[in-house]
């Protein structure tokens, strides 16, 4: 029954607390607003602690000649030019600022020789640029913003899904959702609504994703009425771990390759001098020579302009490639994987200071020395450009009072992207949205009423599985979807493929509806997995839509069938998905035009 | 060939009643108990409870214990246990059970609310703050925890004793270490440590040290040299008189005041906010 629900009333209501919903928490809190901040886990668990290379920012602490216009230039580049230009210029204008302000609330980054924070090499930024604790810096990110955030008044309800999103007509009302230890509804009824849900990763066979990563933002946007934007473009993390078995797909941070490692095939071979893209051929090493002299130079805190980088450091949807094809033509390592050795590029004591975390989790789950042996690693999904179709101003969907920020947003990074922005965006764009649903929340003088009819409505989909006899089970139909999403919508694409994955995916919608759910409510896991089913399955058909209508080949999108880039009309156009009646519409729309001082900007150097 | 198995017994139920169940499942290389507990719950028992996140032993939610030790699941693999014998896992003891492997760790979350946040010191003139990493080292490692409270549910004052009131347990001593060491911090917390915090009831058993799955030293690095300091301000003669004319025998740092309870946030989402004293129904 409906009317057998808990409600609580906040001015702006957080879905997500990760790195994106607790900064914007923090912000809105900092208004003198009230704010809930619902999570699906306990709070401090969610994907961002993950985060293991650093956040990018151009502090110019390591490399004085390094400022936004050069981060702007990398992102932009690195998204190959499909990025809102606005989003990727508020990103690298305020990411410097974001940072102090986590060492002002106690965050201990690394340190320069003088003292200053310590800013590292990754993949697609032109100088050393991520700010780092060692490899566990989405630890200390969490674990700053969690312990500042519960003294700036906001409640935190752990442990709770939301469901569905409530309308008051063209705007956001509230949430609907229960409670994982009880099973019993609540209702959020709020002014604004900021969703921070992250990732879709768990779409995927092989994934470095936490469970949570279902695309529940995304869905619940879309279901709402917002559009979903860039869903085609999924990025593969180029090194996951391949072996063994239980742990495929565990991401390795590109710091390794940060730090000196680098990339061979099974003939010892150093596979990415083979891979060079056109765009980044003019400050790649093309010699295994001037890429260990770039190497020696940048370990010892010296840079010279005149030696280039190695191309290990590729941005990760070429790295990606790479493995991909070396693998493919026979010279992969045993287990389906290329090498990644730091083991005779650092000493061990450098190894174990600059990636404790990385030490540690090979030499337990993988029983391998990484300061003596190379790591076995292969491609694995880890980030979905794609998202929900935000204002890049505000972070404002077309759903009015709803936001979104951090990895279920869509428009910063393009057609993929730069290791180290995610963080920066996390804060970035955390704290505008939570500015803006606070600005609209103080518009609004009364909270919008709630519909009962929605909220009936809700509540009989998520008690339908408890109502039948016989159907699939969740966790076999996930499995199902892993499979499909794996082979057909994987790293390289066709039509052919592309089509045989929708077919599936429809396939596992209609028995989606017919799954059975066995037990009580009481924390009842298979209950929990059939609803993360619906939005795995909303993101999933998006991104084969997209993928399908996106003819051409460019960052983390790859056609077999189109393998050249197009100048000429896809280089212009972003695909959005949105719901039309009962079905998912897709359909191109115009790249805003970059304006002439910004254009100067991209020209410059 | 058919794969080897295992057996389990898994705790199931909840605070009130509750068994073990026996599951045989089939490993593979590489397995670890979160694996078993997965492929139980696709197969054989879909709504067995348990608590996970990333798998790869950084977010701390799979905590239970495996034949009676505090383990994180997915960093315990299965070829460490004899072949043939069952592996038991079972929920942590310290705190109430919710259902089958998940307990109520809310306790741990209202401790955290007690504590007064960081106050940095203002930044240098430009608009920097310099920390040698010689300076920091030490508390970089305390960072490293995952708050899997393992170390909490081991540590016999909590989990014997049930001193939860008087007792923060050693996560959060580790994190008032944090920042009683933190070089930018301001506020001396060293009076709330001794009487709210309660950290004369550690007698220094490094039990806590020993289930951390971040090889945090927490006891020899983090809880002894907070004894010390504590000891030093209360009972060393100079910074006796010190307290006694001054009321602060470290005037580089203010005094800490209690956090005020309307200030901080409300983390009663977890939906138990008691605490849960006693262990009735345990395995």
């Amino acid at each position: 029954m409906a009317g057998n629900y808990e409600t609580h009333e906040h001015d702006v209501i957080i879905i997500g607390a990760g790195g994106a919903g607790l900064r914007a928490a923090i912000e809105a809190s900092s208004m003198g607003l009230s704010v809930g901040l619902v999570c699906k886990s306990l709070l401090g668990k969610a994907h961002t602690v993950m985060a293991e290379g650093g956040v990018a920012a151009a502090l110019g602490n390591v490399e004085p000649k390094d400022n936004w216009k050069v981060h702007f230039r990398d992102t932009m580049k690195g998204g190959r030019y499909l990025n809102q230009w606005r989003m990727a210029q508020l990103h690298a204008m305020e990411a410097p600022d974001r940072v102090n302000e986590l060492e002002e609330w106690g965050a201990l980054f690394d340190r320069t020789p003088d003292g200053r924070i310590l800013q590292r090499n990754f993949g697609g930024h032109k100088y050393p640029r991520l700010a780092h604790v060692g490899d566990r810096t989405g630890l200390e990110m969490i674990r700053t913003l969690q312990q500042h955030g519960i003294h700036t008044g906001m409640k935190v309800y752990m442990e709770c899904t939301v469901t569905r999103l409530l309308k008051a007509g063209d705007a956001v009302s509230g949430a609907f959702g229960y409670w994982r230890e009880s099973g019993r509804f609540v209702v959020f009824r709020a002014k604004a609504i900021v969703l921070a849900t992250g990732g879709i990763g768990r779409a995927f066979k092989i994934n470095s994703n936490s469970w949570e990563c279902t695309g529940d933002g995304q869905a619940l946007a879309y279901l709402a009425g917002a559009e979903l934007m860039d869903m085609e473009f999924m990025q593969f993390h180029p090194t996951g771990m391949v072996w063994p078995p239980s742990v495929r797909g565990t991401l390795i941070t590109e710091g390794v390759r940060g730090e000196g490692g680098t990339l061979r095939n099974k003939d010892q071979k150093r596979i990415m001098f083979d891979y060079i893209h056109p765009l980044y051929a003019n400050e790649t090493a093309p010699t295994e020579e001037e890429a260990d002299r770039w190497l020696a130079l940048s370990t010892s805190g010296q840079m010279d302009k005149n030696v280039r980088r190695t191309p290990d450091l590729l941005p990760r949807d070429i790295v990606a490639r790479a493995i991909h094809a070396e693998v493919k033509a026979g010279r992969g390592s045993p287990h389906g994987g290329v090498f990644l050795d730091i083991a005779t590029r650092r000493t061990a004591a450098d190894i174990k200071r600059k990636l404790p975390a990385m030490y540690h989790q090979f030499k337990e789950l993988g029983d391998v020395d990484i300061t003596k042996e190379p790591m076995e690693v292969g491609p694995t999904a880890h980030y979905t450009m794609g998202g929900i179709r935000v204002d890049p101003e505000t972070q404002q969907s077309r759903v009015k009072g709803l936001f979104a920020a951090g990895e279920c947003a869509a428009g910063m990074h393009g057609a993929n992207r730069l290791g180290g922005n995610s963080l920066s965006d996390l804060l970035v764009f955390g704290r505008i949205a939570g500015l803006h649903a606070g600005r609209y929340a103080k518009e609004q003088t009364n909270l919008p009423s709630l519909d009962a009819g929605e909220i009936q409505d809700a509540s009989q989909e998520a008690l339908a599985p408890f109502n039948r006899h016989e159907g699939p089970n969740p966790f076999q139909l996930h499995e199902e979807l892993k499979d499909t999403m794996q082979t057909h919508v994987g790293i390289i694409r066709t039509e052919e493929d592309l089509s045989e994955g929708l077919r599936q995916l429809e396939n596992l919608k209609e028995r989606s509806r017919t799954i059975r759910i066995d037990g009580n409510r009481h924390y009842n896991s298979g209950w929990h997995e059939t609803i993360d089913m619906r939005n795995l399955l909303i993101v999933s058909e998006a991104m084969a839509r997209a993928a399908l209508l996106r003819k051409e080949s460019r960052g983390a999108h790859a056609r077999d069938d189109f393998p050249e880039t197009d100048k000429e009309h896809f280089a212009k156009v972003n695909i959005v998905s949105r719901l039309h009646g009962s079905t998912m519409e897709v359909a191109e729309i115009d790249l805003p035009p970059v304006p002439a001082e910004i254009k100067k900007v991209l020209e410059e150097e | 060939m058919a794969e080897p198995k295992a057996r389990l017994r898994v705790f199931r139920g909840t605070e009130e009643a509750g068994d073990f169940q026996t599951y045989d499942v089939e490993t593979y290389p590489g397995m670890v108990v979160l694996d078993a507990i997965h492929d139980i719950q696709a197969k054989q028992a879909p709504d067995l409870a348990v608590r996970w996140n990333c798998k790869a032993g950084r977010c701390g939610s799979c905590s239970a214990e495996i034949n009676g030790k505090p383990r994180l699941l997915c960093m315990t693999r299965m070829s460490a246990f004899p072949e043939g014998e069952p592996i038991t896992v079972t929920p942590m003891r310290a705190f109430p059970i919710i259902k089958d492997l998940v307990t109520d760790v809310s306790w741990n979350f209202e401790m955290a609310k007690k504590i007064p946040p960081f106050k940095p010191r203002p930044r240098d003139a430009d608009g920097h703050w310099r920390m040698q990493q010689m300076d920091i080292d030490r508390i970089q490692e305390f960072r490293k925890c995952i708050e899997c409270f393992l170390c909490q549910d081991v540590c016999h004052v909590v989990r014997d004793h049930q001193k939860k009131e008087a007792f923060s347990g050693p996560r959060f001593l580790i994190h008032l270490a944090t920042l009683d060491m933190h070089p930018l911090d301001t506020l001396d917390r060293r009076d709330m440590i001794k009487q709210d915090f309660g950290v004369g009831y550690c007698n220094i058993t490094k039990c806590c040290t020993e289930v951390c799955p971040e090889h945090i030293t927490i006891t020899d690095n983090g809880i002894i040299p907070l004894k010390e300091r504590v000891a030093d301000d209360h009972y060393d003669p100079v910074r006796w008189l010190l307290r006694k004319f001054t009321g602060n025998p470290r005037p580089n740092k203010v005094p800490a005041q209690p956090t005020e309870a309307g200030k901080t946030a409300d983390l009663s989402g977890t939906h138990r906010v008691d605490g849960g004293h006693g262990n009735k129904g345990k395995p």
